[in-house]
């Protein structure tokens, strides 16, 4: 099989002993060391084979990332190819990655030959026969279709919309995403066929380290995985460590409840990860790297394999890449599920073979890091913005953003809003634009609370500053922070004693218990939270004292946490709780005070009764109770002993006349 | 040599702000380093003099200008112009935090507790004058580890500052324990949370030395001895090891390196001991012995280097991480089960005494000592050897407990014959002793003659790994000395990867030797054990005649009489051992 990597003739001497400085620019506009229309002709041929130009069959492509596969991606598939098969139609199923809107998925995109790609949102199996026969005869069902994409010299398909123009997608700025779920992420071809891999083959022939530094630095280019450090700095640092070893890591460790940006980036567009990360250890002269990856990453695990054995293939990975004497190793390094080793630091230890626990710092990785040798540490989204900032220039990255922020922000957006999904935002763009726009406001008419951005780290940003930037530096005057991405919006319903307790016991269970404040301060924020929506019955009076006492404590332990912890992960661990206390002091005292929870999220504080009036004595919630806490004769009303309710709810959902009431 | 004038110009230059006062400052140092110069005080419950920073505990932290959060101390290089609070209010609610937050979680039985009036956390709760229980939530429920025949873990007191995880794995090179669990659940442990008795321990006790609580101490023989010394049926018999005499009196207000060699063995008496005998003795014997085996295997071509055989947790370690050592490890019993032997036998034979009614209790510097004397091979017609063995925080409870003060005792002497010592044997209690003593008495058995110079200097100090060449006659000897295992293991890693030069090796477990051993008292540091150091080396400057082992007229007298001849048959059958693996 022809690939971008197969030799036009014998005068082509690219071999990874003997490497062409040209290699990668040669496979697309080639030949560059001869004249020969023959092999022009058969270049091109060979990139319009992998661009899939002049098809003569049609073309699926089903969204396989694993937001896809969870919603049944793997049976779309399977009904595709069954259904084909029975038609007998020669046709290409190309799994891709996740385009970002998750919950259309399964997304199924058609494209018959001299046609463009349309997309369908939620492709169960059931309906893939009436899809693929409407379809293929030419007319796309209207209720599954979401919107075709442009495409030079292709007629669009009459009285189908362009997804560009679709709500999620038109206020999107995607120079992270471009080739998340277009592109084939098995692929080396189709990345290189889309420009892939020339920034770093013109950077080696081209730019000094240093350069490529400064470049960086001048763009403005910040690091995405939350502390927003200037991102050329960070590898200027490690360039002028004197050592004789030094290593680049990416961090893909992404463990922030409700955040999947780096997985879908990986899974949907692998190269680009691997082209920034050639280029960032080209900058601090670095020859070996490390992927650290959580292991319940699968097939995003899988997707790098794949890439780095195809790039290694082609040369673009190993010894004297494109003849330009730089070498480079890139190992994946599986993580065992612990969420500080996303600190840097602790993700050092990891990679030794030691506990993930973070040290103090300094000394900072870029001088004394991973086996004690200058390490520049960077996040996936951070690296795969670093080939468009090569090839564009640093000016054309500044453009976009605002002044201390540059260029885009991948967010996974989640929660009560009518289309979640992943969304690539210019910075600057207001965060109501991403929860309204593009993420289409709060479905079944309830109204918007707040979003908490950043994950535990974050904070929540209140309907009052829906109107704020995103921006490194804005979010902070509101408590909040960027983040590695995360976006959860909340509604009336969610109680924000609730989301904080939630996001506490996640840190108390993810502290590495190596810091006493992080350790024993978390642990006493989240019983204190406890105490809070702990049940009226269960309560002596020494509860109700301890309950206040611990009010009372809440915000100096805050703040000593704060103050004192060792790592990012306890200093920030307070903020979900300061952050809901600063714009919902009043529903912390309705638990305090009232012992209610206005949004009724927290079960224990409920009380239920039972309207004599609508009971007809059925039986029903008598039976399911599961504390045998109802209690009255057949065919008349029934009462709840409170003591022994546990409030967990389930009269209210058995009950066929709406007689109990909770209150 | 022209820059250095200026490059101290240039350092003395360097000062930072504290407390609105300038003080100088050396490049490079941390802030902890230079404010306890100082003399000012900070509170640290994770740092461990020597090894890096680990900014665990958080309870030095400062405030410096400029920085947003309070900065540990410990970790914080220094630099030119740094201004720092170490009192501020805010520094003193954090550090009054932690604690309180340690509390929480702490059982509040001070008065049951073995280092109640010397813990750390009780101290700093006093010096933060904690007087409200701020976080009155329940405590995680522990389990004891009873396991181990030399240590107690209590997890419940256990505050997690990681001292003994780093001095377990980096001075010792043992790992046996560390972090298991995440969050509150975090707890120290050992590989599989099995019992320590069962896991890489090797029983020195350096955890407990550095432990801020009660969550690491010895297992406690008191009761037991104090049971012996109740039943008139019983002839109880002390011994105790060279280095204890510089290091008891420190338990009763005395300065370190004091030597109470009489007082002790008038306590001893005045609480009931039938007899009391120096274990130096027997280190005397063992020089007869190890010197003589060294002298065969150079000349019979055997096994070299030839390893010490002393330090039971030395022993341990050998047989666990590298049992292709064994072969070269001194098939002689330590000192302390030399004596146990001969008390049993000879001794009880010569007095007519049932040698099952002795009660042998030998007080030592370490808790593997405890765990040396329950070894199977340490028992003689199904009796062990030694019965009891106290530490040197037991021996001074003990003393307490019967209401007597050392400093108010009139020296007394030992029994004989095993009281009689050379100072040579005396110098086993610090690392490099057994070496020196072992070169003063082979250059006598191989020449007919005395060393002109008998102290040693190569050989003597705290380095980690000494060592030199001895001109015995015609022969060239090289010797090393290493001192805590992490420096034995490097030793060991060369001679397997090639290092043929040596013949002899004295390996003692814990770093500076007995002196420094798991079961010397609570809160031993580097100033302490180099004065107790001293005081050994004083002892042997002032020894005279009785400064070599062969000179020692009750072990000459102990092999006419019953041994024979170094390595006879008598000595094989009570003074050497044999080693098993346990990998």
């Amino acid at each position: 099989m022809t690939t971008l990597n197969s030799h036009c003739c014998k005068l082509c001497r690219h071999s990874l002993d003997e490497p062409c400085p040209d290699r990668v620019e040669c496979r697309m506009q080639g030949p560059l060391c001869h004249d020969s229309e023959e092999c022009t002709q058969r270049i091109r041929a060979a990139v319009a084979v992998v661009r899939r130009e002049n098809r003569t069959k049609p073309l699926v492509f089903v969204g396989a990332g694993t937001c896809g596969l969870g919603a049944g991606a793997g049976q779309t598939i399977a009904a595709i190819e069954r259904e084909l098969a029975d038609r007998d139609i020669d046709t290409d199923v190309i799994r891709v990655g996740c385009v970002g809107l998750c919950s259309a998925e399964p997304l199924v995109e058609i494209a018959l030959p001299g046609g463009p790609r349309v997309a369908f949102a939620n492709v169960s199996a059931d309906v893939v026969p009436r899809l693929l026969d409407e379809t293929l005869a030419g007319h796309p069902p209207a209720d599954l279709t979401l919107g075709q994409s442009r495409a030079d010299g292709i007629e669009p398909v009459a009285g189908v919309p362009f997804l560009d123009e679709h709500p999620f997608f038109a206020p999107q700025t995607r120079w992270v995403l471009p080739n998340c779920g277009v592109i084939d992420p098995a692929s080396i071809d189709e990345y290189i066929a889309g420009g892939g891999y020339r920034a770093f083959a013109e950077t080696l022939r081209t730019r000094t380290p240093a350069e490529v530094c400064d470049t960086v630095i001048e763009s403005g280019l910040r690091g995405r995985g939350g502390g927003g450090f200037p991102t050329g700095r960070k590898w200027h640092f490690a360039l002028g460590a004197p050592s004789d070893r030094k290593y680049l890591v990416c961090n893909a460790d992404e463990g922030d409840p409700g955040a999947f940006m780096d997985r879908a980036v990986i899974e949907g567009d692998p190269h680009r990860l691997l082209e920034g990360m050639a280029i960032a250890a080209y900058a601090i002269g670095a020859r070996h790297a490390y992927i650290y990856i959580r292991a319940e990453y699968p097939l995003a695990i899988e997707r790098l394999r794949i890439a780095i054995d195809q790039a290694t293939e082609y040369g673009l990975l190993g010894f004297n890449i494109l003849d330009s004497g730089f070498n480079l190793d890139i190992r994946i390094k599986t993580g065992a599920g612990a969420f500080v080793c996303g600190e840097e630091t602790a993700l050092i230890h990891s990679i030794e073979g030691k506990r993930g626990m973070p040290r103090p710092r300094p000394p900072y990785p870029a001088t004394n890091g991973l086996f004690g040798k200058p390490t520049v540490i960077n996040n996936v989204e951070t690296l795969a913005n670093v080939p468009g900032v090569l090839r564009n220039g640093a000016k054309w990255f500044a453009s976009v953003g605002t002044d201390g922020s540059k260029g885009t922000k991948v967010f996974a957006l989640s929660g009560k809003v009518a289309r979640t999904g992943l969304v690539e935002v210019a910075m600057g763009t207001t965060v109501r634009q991403i929860v309204f726009d593009i993420g289409g406001g709060i479905p079944e008419g309830r109204t918007y609370k707040a979003v908490q951005i950043g994950g535990p780290s974050g904070g929540c940003i209140p309907e009052q500053h829906l109107d704020i930037d995103i921006d490194y530096d804005s979010l902070k005057t509101v408590g909040a922070m960027m983040g590695s991405g995360g976006l959860v919006v909340m509604d009336d319903k969610n109680c924000m004693v609730d989301v904080a307790k939630f996001f506490m016991g996640f840190i108390q269970r993810e502290s590495c218990g190596k810091c006493i404040p992080c350790r024993e301060g978390t642990r006493q924020m989240l019983q204190i939270l406890e105490s809070l929506t702990r049940p009226h019955r269960d309560e002596t009076g020494d509860d109700a004292l301890r309950r206040f006492q611990g009010v009372l404590n809440i915000e100096r332990l805050a703040r000593v946490i704060k103050d004192t912890s060792l790592c990012g992960l306890g200093q920030t661990a307070p903020n979900p709780v300061l952050s809901t206390l600063r714009y919902f002091r009043d529903e912390y005292e309705q638990h305090i005070y009232e012992r209610t929870c206005p949004a009724g999220a927290c079960t224990t504080l409920l009380r239920y009764r039972i309207d004599a009036d609508k009971c007809r004595g059925c039986t029903v919630c008598a039976r399911k109770c599961p504390t045998d806490a109802i209690m009255g004769a057949v065919r008349s009303p029934h009462y709840i002993v409170p003591e022994k309710c546990i409030g967990c709810g389930t009269c209210v959902d058995v009950c066929k006349f709406d007689a109990v009431i909770k209150e | 040599m022209t820059s250095k004038p200026d490059e101290r110009e240039k350092a003395r230059d360097m000062t930072i702000t504290v407390n609105n006062r300038t003080i100088d400052i050396t490049e490079g140092e941390t802030i902890l380093t230079a404010l306890r110069r100082e003399g000012i005080h900070v509170p640290t419950l994770c740092n461990v003099e020597g090894l890096a920073p680990t900014g665990a505990c958080r309870l030095c932290v400062v405030e410096v200008d400029g920085c947003p959060g309070l900065v540990p101390s410990c970790s914080m290089p220094v630099s030119d112009g740094m201004r720092i609070q170490t009192h501020s209010a805010r520094a003193i609610e954090a550090r009054r935090t932690i604690v309180e937050l340690l509390l929480a979680d702490h059982p509040d039985d001070c008065l049951y507790c073995p280092r109640n009036g010397s813990c750390q956390l009780q101290a700093l709760a006093e010096e933060l004058g904690i007087r409200q229980r701020r976080h009155d939530t329940p405590k995680t429920p522990c389990l004891l580890d009873t396991s181990s025949p030399s240590i107690v873990r209590d997890p419940a007191k256990c505050i997690l500052c990681g001292k003994c995880v780093r001095v377990c794995e980096e001075i010792q090179d043992v790992a046996a324990i560390d972090f298991i669990g995440r969050g509150s659940q975090t707890r120290i442990g050992t590989a599989f949370d099995h019992g320590l008795n069962v896991s890489s321990c090797i029983n020195c006790g350096q955890c407990i030395l550095v432990c801020p609580t009660g969550a690491l101490r010895e297992q406690d023989s008191v009761d037991a001895v104090m049971n012996a010394l109740r039943d008139p049926d019983k002839i109880v018999v002390a011994q105790h090891a060279p280095s204890i005499s510089v290091t008891l009196g420190e338990a009763f207000g005395l300065k370190p390196g004091a030597d109470v060699d009489g007082q002790m063995v008038a306590a001893l008496r005045r609480m009931g001991f039938d007899r009391v005998f120096d274990t130096s003795f027997t280190a005397d014997l063992t020089i007869m012995e190890e010197a003589s085996e060294l002298v065969h295997r150079i000349s019979t071509g055997g096994t070299l280097p030839m390893m010490t055989s002393c330090s039971p947790g030395w022993i341990k370690f050998v047989e666990q991480h590298h049992p292709e050592f064994m072969a070269n490890l001194s098939t002689c019993k330590s000192p302390q089960q030399m004596m146990g032997a001969i008390i049993k036998t000879w001794y009880a034979e010569r007095h007519g005494i049932d040698p099952s009614r002795i009660y042998s209790v030998s007080i030592m510097p370490c808790t593997a000592k405890k765990f040396e004397a329950e070894r199977p091979e340490m028992t003689h017609d199904g009796m062990p050897d030694i019965d009891a063995v106290l530490t040197t925080r037991e021996l001074a409870r003990m003393i307490t407990m019967h209401g007597l003060d050392l400093r108010d005792m009139e020296p007394d002497t030992p029994d004989t014959p095993f009281g009689e010592r050379s100072t040579a044997g005396k110098l086993f209690g610090a690392t490099g002793g057994v070496m020196e003593a072992a070169v003063r008495t082979a250059y006598h058995l191989l020449t007919g003659e005395e060393l002109a110079e008998l102290k040693i200097d190569a050989l003597r100090g705290l380095a980690g790994v000494r060592g030199g060449t001895v001109t015995i006659g015609d022969t060239q000897v090289n010797v090393a000395v290493a001192t805590g295992l992490a420096n034995a293991r490097r030793l060991l890693e060369d001679i397997k990867s090639g290092r043929t030069d040596l013949h002899f090796v004295e390996v003692m477990t814990c770093p500076g030797g007995c002196i420094a051993g798991g079961g010397q008292p609570i809160g031993t540091d580097i100033d302490a054990v180099r004065a107790r150091m001293k005081a050994l080396y004083r002892i042997d400057a002032r020894g005279g005649r009785r400064r070599t082992s062969h000179t020692n007229q009750q072990v000459k007298q102990l092999y006419t009489e019953f041994l024979g001849a170094p390595l006879g048959h008598r000595s094989h059958e009570l003074l050497h051992t044999h080693y098993t693996e346990r990998t």
